[in-house]
């Protein structure tokens, strides 16, 4: 397995210890690999069906839980193809190995006046990665999801087959790819068609709300204002009455056109911080101080770093978290469901466990190419933990219930519990995606939500 | 400051990490490399990434044959080229080398006589036009043999001697040789090594080079800088007892 037929370059072969430096990004659950195979170029990949456990393509290991991971099985590591293949910035269409990071986008595009259609809350992640995950942004209400975006991409299958899908070609593996978690093929290169801006600063709205319906009225007007952007921040603590505020934001349509320079600087997290450095107290004082600080701002103009990334900022904050891991919870519930999303926020309130990045943003209804999007029509709330083993598990149990009978969804890349029944009864394709799934491709998450398929 | 640079080992992945730097900085880059293939993603991505031009020549550098059309190709394409890399080389395997002989010369001849013999050749052009930078990757494994891997310690300790002699003799004509001296990095040379997901950064280790190159003024560069301390302890640990070390 994994033999390049190159000539004679060095490839690293599966290794014979268990691997146990590969987490996602919560670090719960943990996972040992039995290989790791890090390729650099295309043509070091090569079919895998002679595998004697599952394989899954892994990235910048941002995903949450357990659908980056694949315990017991391989991995293969594609942060090493990292190369541009090409980028017009005359139509702004670029093309890259899976690998490249959207950080590496934006450096090469912004000054050229284009920049990603959509982005998540961290630009170190894949552009492979994003695909798998149909990630979405700020912007979904106007643009979608990265899936609506990306106008093709190569697939490898385990048996050594290779194709390009787009919505013209190969029509339903582009679908079953997009949002599929990796569980079609491995992702080889993909192109997007990044959008253009005429700044790279952005034009940042700030307002408070104390309600619910305080937040939807706001979501409502910023709409109609031209902000393509829109996402709140939400304090889970501070009772009944969901207090936040709320960003709006658009490009500025003058100024300079400039890159945030990558580099590995920027203060790190040295170290699994102790658990009890994170307790109700502490994340209760964090957002009392970070709503008194936020809310007095006004309009301003900033750069699209931090409006887009502040979390970039430092590296490995996940750390804060303590040696046990954070776990996210992020639903979506539809927007008449509102009572249901009051319960949600109730719950979390009365159960004491607090969490400080309470983010609360409508999705618009600019559906997705991708069998298996998680994005859908309503309102998203999405929650960091501190896992605190079963009291962490019986809350998102709780919490479970009342997405299930609201009709909602939780989103696979963030989650590292969800029950079977939960995610066969939110997505709907769930049944027509399994006939893409290559039989020798599988993940944690998979081998969860799917045992009798888990391989 | 460079302005043309000339890549030897152009696919290699700190070579790779420094060209991107360049290419920000929309210099000119010439690289030559052993697989086309793969010499064509990375002009691509240089290109894409703000080299002004990129161009390739594919050969392979351990042929020491073949220097005298190399550089006669390299010429042609870049004809006042101003800065070389040296950035190839093989970690090899030690143990194999203990066995054959001919396996221990193959090596030494690709990181060590090869090198001597095309920055011989590049070197006198720029001694020439008395300007320009010649910059060459060896190793800390070649400020002390080791038990595990003195043969690709020895060879980049004779480089690092011969880069020595080469700044001697071209510093008067006023051009820079900076040897380079990284400690482990993460690479693919290096991934099936214990620990090397803990290796320095490539990225990292070519911003200090490319910075090194552009606006220092240093002879001898360890990256991170901090080896320069470990080796030179290190080099300072008696032979008695050197001898029984095995690491």
């Amino acid at each position: 397995m994994f033999d390049s037929k190159s000539d004679g370059v060095p490839v690293a072969p599966p290794l014979q210890q268990p691997i146990t430096s590969y987490h996602s990004w919560g670090r719960y659950p943990t996972a040992a690999h039995r290989g790791v195979f890090r390729p650099t170029w295309a043509d070091e990949l090569c079919r895998f069906d002679d595998a004697d456990a599952p394989v899954l393509a892994f990235g910048l290991g941002r995903s949450y839980g357990d659908s980056c991971l694949n315990d017991g099985g391989y991995l293969i590591d594609v942060t090493a193809m990292d190369h541009v293949m090409s980028f017009d910035a005359g139509s702004g269409r670029i093309r890259c190995a899976a690998g490249v990071s959207l950080a590496t986008i934006l450096q090469i595009t912004v000054p050229n006046g284009w920049f990603l259609p959509v982005t998540p809350g961290t630009k170190f992640v894949t552009i492979a990665g994003a695909i798998a995950n149909d990630v979405h942004g700020k912007n979904h209400h106007c643009a979608g999801t990265m899936g609506r975006h990306v106008t093709q991409f190569e697939l490898l299958r385990s048996d050594g087959t290779r194709f390009v899908c787009s919505p013209a070609q190969n029509a339903e593996w582009y679908a079953a790819t997009i949002g599929g978690l990796g569980l079609t093929g491995i992702i080889v290169w993909a192109e997007i068609q990044l959008k253009k801006i005429l700044s790279s600063k952005i034009v940042l709205d700030t307002v408070t709300f104390q309600s619910l319906s305080e937040f939807l009225d706001i979501t409502r007007e910023s709409e109609q204002t031209g902000f393509e952007y829109t996402v709140a921040w939400l304090d889970c603590l501070s009772g009944r009455n969901a207090r936040g505020i709320f960003y709006s934001g658009k490009h500025a349509d003058t100024g300079e056109l400039a890159a945030r320079r990558v580099s590995g600087g920027g203060p790190k997290v040295p170290f699994a911080f102790p658990e009890f450095a994170l307790n109700r107290v502490t994340i209760k004082a964090f957002n009392t101080l970070y709503y008194a600080l936020k809310a007095k701002k006004k309009a301003q103009i900033v750069d699209y770093d931090p409006f887009f990334y502040p979390l970039d900022a430092v590296r490995e904050w996940n750390l804060i978290y303590g040696r046990r891991g954070l776990t996210q919870y992020q639903c979506v519930v539809p927007e008449a469901e509102s009572e249901a999303f009051q319960d949600i926020l109730r719950v979390i309130s009365d159960s004491g466990e607090g969490s400080f990045l309470g983010v609360i943003k409508k999705f618009g209804n600019v559906t997705s190419p991708g069998l298996m999007s998680f994005p859908r029509p309503g309102l998203t709330l999405a929650l960091d933990f501190p896992f605190r083993g079963d009291r962490t598990l019986q809350l998102f149990d709780r919490l479970d219930r009342i997405v299930l009978n609201a009709q909602g969804a939780l989103y696979p890349a963030k989650d590292a519990r969800m029950s079977r029944s939960l995610f066969e009864a939110s997505y709907p394709n769930l049944n027509r995606f399994r006939a893409f799934v290559d039989p020798h491709l599988s993940s944690g998450f998979w081998r969860r939500v799917q045992p009798e398929d888990g391989r | 400051m460079s302005q043309r640079i000339v890549v030897l080992g152009a696919t290699s992945k700190i070579a790779q990490e420094f060209a991107r730097l360049a290419a920000a900085d929309k210099k000119e880059l010439l690289l030559v490399g052993r697989v086309p293939e793969r010499l064509v993603i990375v002009a691509g991505d240089l290109a894409a990434r703000g080299a002004t031009t990129v161009d390739f020549v594919s050969a392979d550098l351990a042929d020491i044959a073949s220097h005298p059309l190399l550089v006669n190709e390299v010429l042609e394409k870049m004809p006042n080229f101003d800065t070389v890399l040296l950035a190839y080389g093989t970690l090899g395997q030690q143990a194999r080398a203990e066995d054959s002989a001919e396996y221990a010369l193959s090596e030494l001849t690709t990181n060590f006589t090869s090198a001597v013999s095309i920055l011989t050749r590049l070197s006198a052009v720029l001694m020439q036009r008395r300007t320009g930078c010649i910059a060459v990757i060896t190793s800390v494994a070649g400020d002390r043999a080791r038990r595990s891997n003195y043969i690709y310690g020895t060879a980049k300790g004779a480089l690092a001697l011969f880069t020595q002699g080469l700044r001697a003799k071209l510093f008067s004509a006023g051009v820079r040789v900076l040897t380079i001296k990284p400690g482990p990095v993460f690479t693919p040379m290096t991934a099936d090594l214990p620990g090397s997901h803990k290796f320095a950064n490539p990225e990292a280790v070519a911003r200090t080079i490319y910075r090194e190159i552009e606006h220092g003024n240093r002879d001898i560069l360890y990256v991170p800088g901090y080896w320069r301390w470990v080796m030179t302890v290190i080099r300072h640990i008696p032979e008695r007892i050197g001898k029984k070390l095995k690491f």
